[in-house]
């Protein structure tokens, strides 16, 4: 056979067995013509986004949200960013779909089916709030390797499921209990099948809060296959890497988990602070643990250009990790003078707070900052320039900044 | 006898002159019809020798390769080979780093990601990426950049 026929026919073959069925006239397609299945997917219709949604990272697919997508109270799938440190499940079979609890520290081995979780324990609804530990990394100087975050890697949808701490209740675990790891679907990027993308968790504590969820349900419906269908574990106002995607096995340890992005330098921070472009070891290095205060302006889209008397409206979300958020405030002269904003309490504990502000006293024509700052409920307020410096460029809580003229 | 001797050398050289011209002509023959039913041919040469440098020239545009989003430059199908295998390009375009910060991102991977030893063609590839991905000084805080201003309807 012509070598050049032959290539031509193997990769007939190849696009037939991936796309499942025979390309009829296959022979007579135009050579350089990629079959429409095959061409390079449209993320926003592949994962039903929103086309303002910005796409860092295509393989492994990396997305977040702008400011203004983000002003819904619940976050739709739409706007939600989508953070993935490996090749999203193919073939996801929900019959025979199964959670295992496995580790040093449970009684015995168990395993739940979907429908098991579903029927046998008590199903729980919480609006819980999940950002990227590195949401905000582009601003960080020297630079921090990685996605390169600015400020839509933050979402606070509702979560349907049951709670970890029934589960764990009902395998049973035992005393030196420590910490739990999760395992999941999802495949390394080298397509290694003994690698786990990542594999992370949290300490018991966290694990037997009353929101820590395994859900199994995004604002009332089948979690969307880019956030963890079928099954998901929530841990809300922590870094959202700790809320496993494509859940299929809890390992209960006796000691710090140590599974994939769990050591290193991986989700955490220097132990004492560094500064910036410093060289720290390993050993200094601590695991990041609940979001620092932090606040967003979703309403007006920066850029907004008003008439000189026009009173401006804005709105938005703050949260804090663990804590709640206890005042909210705004300034339109680069923080020189602060005034209050409304604050709403949580719907639940753990989920975003609103906030809005009307601002009337633009004292003359020009160009102004609207600055947004939360502060949490033990006094600590978000910095107006960037935080402390950190090898990988996580926990930038700086305050939100959008850009108004009054004409 | 010295006759007969002559006679057999010299049936033996016709005999390998014959053979020889046999062989010949099966190989012209041979040739003949390959490169008429596979015009193809004569690409084979320039296939192995350069086949990436042509191919890439052909889709940089106002110096970005637009595949990829990488910028031209030396190196740049070294990089490409090696750097777009487990992920895409921008997970690299999108980041900043020093040559020592580069390279301290290849050993991460090949000590955790199953990155291959790149063996001399190393100097090349973080050549490449300290020359195009260097990082500016962004200070403690940048300002605002605003692209799009709209008028705010009251």
């Amino acid at each position: 056979m012509k070598r050049r026929n032959f290539i031509t026919k193997s990769a007939l073959g190849t696009l037939t067995t991936l796309l499942g069925t025979e390309i009829v006239f296959g022979s007579t397609m135009p050579r350089d013509y990629n079959p429409l299945a095959l061409q390079d997917p449209d993320p926003f219709k592949l994962f039903n986004k929103d086309s303002g949604m910005s796409v860092l990272n295509t393989k492994p697919w990396n997305i977040e949200a702008t400011a203004h997508l983000l002003d819904d109270r619940v976050t739709p799938n739409s706007v939600m960013f989508i953070r993935n440190n490996g090749l999203i499940p193919e073939n996801v079979d929900i019959n025979t779909w199964s959670l295992t609890f496995d580790g040093e520290s449970v009684e015995n081995n168990k395993v739940y089916t979907l429908a098991e979780l579903k029927s046998k324990f008590k199903q729980y609804t919480y609006q819980l709030t999940l950002e990227c530990g590195g949401n905000g990394r582009s601003e960080f100087n020297p630079p921090a390797k990685g996605n390169q975050w600015t400020i839509g890697a933050v979402a606070s949808a509702e979560w349907t499921g049951v709670r970890l701490r029934d589960l764990l209740d009902d395998v049973g675990i035992k005393n030196d209990a420590v910490y739990i790891g999760y395992h999941a679907a999802d495949t390394h990027l080298s397509r290694n099948p003994d690698k786990e993308p990542i594999s992370r968790g949290v300490p018991i504590a966290k694990a037997l809060q009353e929101e820590t969820l395994i859900a199994f349900k995004m604002n009332g419906k089948d979690i969307p296959l880019a956030h963890g269908f079928p099954l998901r574990l929530i841990a809300g106002g922590w870094p959202a890497s700790a809320s496993g995607k494509w859940l299929n096995r809890i390992s209960v340890r006796n000691k710090i988990h140590d599974g994939a992005k769990m050591t290193g330098t991986s989700y955490r921070v220097p132990c004492k602070p560094v500064a910036p472009g410093g060289k720290v070891a390993e050993e200094d290095m601590c695991i990041i643990e609940s979001m620092p205060v932090k606040s967003l302006i979703t309403y007006p889209k920066s850029g907004a250009i008003l008439k000189d008397g026009q009173s401006l409206n804005i709105r938005g979300h703050a949260w804090a990790g663990e804590l709640e958020v206890s005042k909210m405030e705004y300034s339109i002269d680069f923080g020189a003078s602060w005034k209050s904003c409304t604050l709403e309490k949580p719907v639940n504990r753990l989920a975003w707070q609103h906030f809005s502000a009307t601002i009337s006293n633009f004292p003359k024509k020009g160009y102004y900052e609207v600055w947004a700052r939360a502060t949490d409920s033990q006094g600590l307020a978000q910095p107006m320039i960037l935080p402390g410096w950190n090898p990988k460029g996580y926990l930038n809580n700086a305050c939100h900044r959008i850009a108004i003229k009054i004409t | 006898m010295p006759k007969e001797q002559d006679f057999r050398k010299q049936v033996r050289l016709v005999y390998h002159y014959l053979l020889l011209t046999f062989v010949s002509v099966v190989l012209i023959i041979f040739g003949v019809i390959y490169i008429t039913t596979e015009p193809d041919v004569s690409y084979t040469l320039p296939e192995t020798i350069a086949p990436e440098t042509t191919a890439l020239d052909a889709e940089i545009i106002a110096g970005i390769h637009v595949p990829t989003g990488f910028v031209e430059g030396d190196g740049l199908p070294l990089v490409i080979q090696n750097c777009t295998n487990c992920h895409a390009a921008a997970l690299v375009t999108q980041n900043r780093m020093s040559r020592e910060g580069w390279v301290a991102t290849i050993r991460w991977m090949q000590e955790t990601q199953n990155l291959w030893d790149l063996g001399e063609n190393e100097t090349a590839i973080v050549d490449y990426l300290a020359t195009h991905y260097a990082p500016d000084q962004k200070g403690r805080r940048e300002n605002l950049a605003t692209t799009e201003w709209y008028q705010l309807k009251p």
